[in-house]
């Protein structure tokens, strides 16, 4: 697998770039740059991931032992919690729009930066804000109500930091819809000349999806645990029944936002999976317009599916039926991504680089996500199941399985051109292959466990389910270990990797014809798009010559 | 070639600089739709739920004042469409003058809707803080004659100072984004054809004064008589 070409570290002189032009703290903190901005959000998503990884392995660790040996049930009522927020708002929300997206969207594009420069700086400092917020209720003391804040217990009964957490993800909130609102504005208008829409690549169009739901969900997000928020410090009876409230309202409220946000953090996913399969297929991807439209379609169809978490909290009937037919409709264009990557993979000329095997992984684990997500869809498997380690393994398998597997193909993919350094693409592949076993070894028990009957959030359970416990916890321990690795190689490759050259991967994309890193304004004259995406026979012929 | 300094990076061009504010400003709106949105829904909601309750509500409200407001609020929305027309011919003089009366008007609505909350404030009705189910009148009067109110009031109550109070935040800002302009227009800005600016501060006042457009009726107007 050693075709990628290489350019010898010494023979390139010192180059102008994005991160060399000026290395004063103020220059980042106050930096306009989308590229500096995306780094910005890495960083700070990285040290999220660590703490929300860490309650997790908290709670694996108790796990092994039916008896609840490590902490008493308050302790891991805060750690299911901590995790659950700090995974979903600080670091899978935002994670590839923030990371990936800042950084690419510009550059795909042909665009010199973001529609709102000053905006996009002004989307960190508030999600650090609301991140420094919510960490303090953690130092503090925590959280105990679950990452729903399920009413009545989170207005009225839980005497934790619910406040504070709260104005935290508030704050955060609208980082989220400023990102959006920046994306949509910067795909319309900044598009180069001869950039049409139907030769956009697709990620651009991934997230074009994404930042609809971003500026038309998270408001409705932030108003309801605003109303939470009064409800709790001036004892009113919004969601509570005693004061002729509504708890249901809540729910409601609360996944008319979390359901589309599943979609927040699987789209962007999605656009990074059609550009890893193409550029390792070497190939255009079968059906553009399908997987183009699939994702407005997911966009849309996904604002409508809220109440299939609400199956057995009293909804009637007859809105279960509906519920459950739209929630089936939803898993038809992800359907199709997922039948569009397979035939994009046929005949083509496969490389199994570290990128590549992120993505392969990425399908099987998103495919067993989705057909899990129908059976649960139905109604009577739902109401036998829910509440269940059935739904626990369920959603990590398509925020973890399918977001963060491709959160890091992604990483791998644009490495070389976010830091002009090539990573050992031999730690890389078995990091992947590590990750991907650690994280089935995790997650397939839990669908035994949860059809078995095990109850999530609980801290004990009968020693029958100790067995498929302890291969949970010992896969998790595997998983943790699979993502230690790219936290060491990538850091290792920035010093001691091999220069990357414009275009290592041999892959189509304006990105690519940038120099890596890329200069401070990306490109030196804006470039004139004349043919489609992904024309792979055309990229293979010019990138032959070994000039890359 | 006064157009130039008004360009920043990354536009190529000043059209596609105010197309692209212009966007953002719709997108933006579309954001404070849904924002609004569930206050409305969580408002009807439990109307239906308790519509005697409500209707009670809305009587306790002072009818008057928020109709004067209503027709304050429209008037400012017109003098704000006056102030765009004034920007797109580069008119600096009028565009100050009708921003102006503008933000004047906006002073006025919240100047009334904090003597509305005052009267609030006096006739026990703001929940947290002195909500009662008798009004101070009422109190000492024969029990018979007593108009009490029902005990679900408090909810409507509690919606009523959520939506104003969060209408009365855009106003603010809304307000503080004119006084900017004004500035702006009287150091030169906006006289010479690049506008941008205003035309955008226009569809965010627009918008606040649909809010409330809507939050009239649904609190005011839904009364008996």
């Amino acid at each position: 697998m050693a075709q990628v070409p290489y350019i010898a570290a010494p023979s390139v002189p010192t180059i102008n770039t994005f991160l060399n032009h000026d290395f004063r703290i103020s220059s980042w903190l106050l930096t306009k740059d989308h590229k500096r901005i995306a780094i910005l959000f890495m960083l700070s998503i990285t040290l999220f991931f660590i703490i929300g990884g860490a309650a997790a392995a908290l709670m694996r660790i108790n796990l092994a032992a039916p008896n609840g040996w490590l902490v008493r049930s308050e302790t891991y009522n805060k750690l299911f919690t901590a995790h659950g927020v700090i995974m979903v708002w600080f670091f899978l929300i935002p994670s590839i729009p923030t990371v990936l997206g800042n950084f690419l969207l510009p550059l795909m594009i042909g665009a010199r930066d973001l529609a709102f420069p000053r905006l996009n700086l002004a989307s960190w400092y508030l999600f650090i804000t609301g991140g420094i917020i919510t960490l303090a209720a953690l130092v503090l003391g925590g959280v105990d109500t679950g990452w729903t804040f399920y009413t009545p217990y989170s207005s009225s009964f839980s005497n934790t930091y619910v406040i504070l957490t709260v104005f935290g993800i508030f704050i955060s909130g609208f980082s989220s819809i400023l990102t959006g609102l920046n994306f949509i504005v910067t795909v319309h208008q900044l598009r180069c000349p001869g950039l049409t829409w139907f030769r956009l690549p697709l990620f651009v169009w991934g997230l074009y999806a994404t930042s609809i739901i971003l500026v038309l969900a998270t408001p409705v997000l932030a108003m309801t645990l605003a109303l939470v928020g009064i409800e709790r410090i001036w004892h009113m009876g919004i969601f509570d029944a005693t004061h002729g409230g509504d708890p249901l309202l809540f729910q409601h409220m609360f996944w008319f936002y979390s359901h589309p946000a599943v979609y927040i953090m699987i789209l962007p996913a999605m656009a990074v999976e059609s550009e890893l399969i193409t550029c390792f297929s070497r190939k255009a991807p079968f059906g553009y317009g399908f997987i183009a439209f699939s994702s407005i379609a997911i966009a849309v169809l996904g604002f409508l599916v809220w109440a299939h978490h609400m199956f057995v909290a009293g909804i009637s009937v007859y809105s279960g039926l509906v519920f459950s037919f739209l929630s089936m409709i939803v898993a038809v264009p992800s359907a199709i991504k997922v039948f569009n990557w397979t035939a994009t993979l046929y005949k083509g000329s496969i490389a199994l680089q570290t990128p590549m095997l992120y993505a392969l992984g990425f399908i099987g684990l998103f495919t067993i996500g989705g057909l899990t997500g129908v059976m649960l869809a139905t109604l009577g498997i739902d109401m036998h199941v829910h509440d269940t380690y059935f739904i626990i393994a369920h959603f990590h398998y398509i925020m973890v399985g399918g977001s963060v597997m491709a959160y890091l193909g992604g990483i791998h993919f644009w490495w070389p051109k976010i830091t002009g350094r090539m990573y050992s693409d031999w730690w890389g592949r078995i990091s992947a292959i590590i990750i991907f076993m650690g994280f089935n070894l995790t997650f397939f028990p839990q669908f035994i466990l949860g059809y078995l009957g095990m109850p999530r959030r609980y801290h004990t359970y009968p020693p029958d389910f100790q067995f498929w416990n302890i291969l949970s916890s010992a896969g998790a321990s595997i998983l943790a270990f699979g993502y230690l690795l790219p936290l060491i190689y990538l850091p290792i490759s920035l010093r001691y990797g091999a220069r990357a050259g414009k275009n290592p991967w041999r892959a189509a994309g304006l990105e690519w014809t940038t120099q890596s890193p890329p200069i401070e304004i990306n490109f030196e004259t804006i470039p004139i798009v004349t043919g489609p995406a992904y024309d792979y026979p055309r990229v293979l012929t010019e990138t032959q010559s070994g000039q890359s | 070639m006064a157009r130039v300094e008004y360009l920043n990076p990354p536009y190529q061009d000043l059209d596609q600089q105010s197309h692209s504010a212009e966007l953002g400003m719709w997108v933006f709106l579309a954001t404070e739709v849904l924002f609004f949105g569930v206050l409305f829904t969580c408002y009807a909601m439990l109307r239906m739920r308790w519509p005697a309750a409500f209707r009670h509500g809305s009587e306790d409200l002072n009818l008057w004042m928020g109709g004067i407001n209503t027709a304050v609020l429209l008037t400012s929305s017109t003098f704000m469409a006056l102030a765009v027309r004034a920007a797109r011919a580069g008119d600096s003089r009028w565009i100050i003058t009708h921003l102006a009366i503008t933000a004047a008007l906006g002073m006025v609505f919240l100047g009334l809707k904090a003597t509305e909350y005052s009267i609030e404030y006096r006739e026990h009705l703001i929940p947290g803080l002195n909500f009662a189910n008798l009004s101070p009148e009422d109190q000492g009067k024969p029990a018979s004659q007593q108009n009490a109110r029902p005990e679900q009031e408090r909810l409507f109550m509690i919606f009523y100072f959520v939506m104003t109070g969060f209408h009365a935040v855009h106003m603010l800002v809304g307000i503080g984004v004119i006084v900017v302009l004004i500035i702006l227009t009287g150091r030169g800005a906006y006289g010479s054809g690049y506008h941008s600016p205003v035309e955008i501060a226009g569809l965010y006042w627009h918008f606040v004064d649909i809010v409330w457009v809507f939050l009239y009726p649904a609190l005011y107007l839904l009364r008996q008589s």
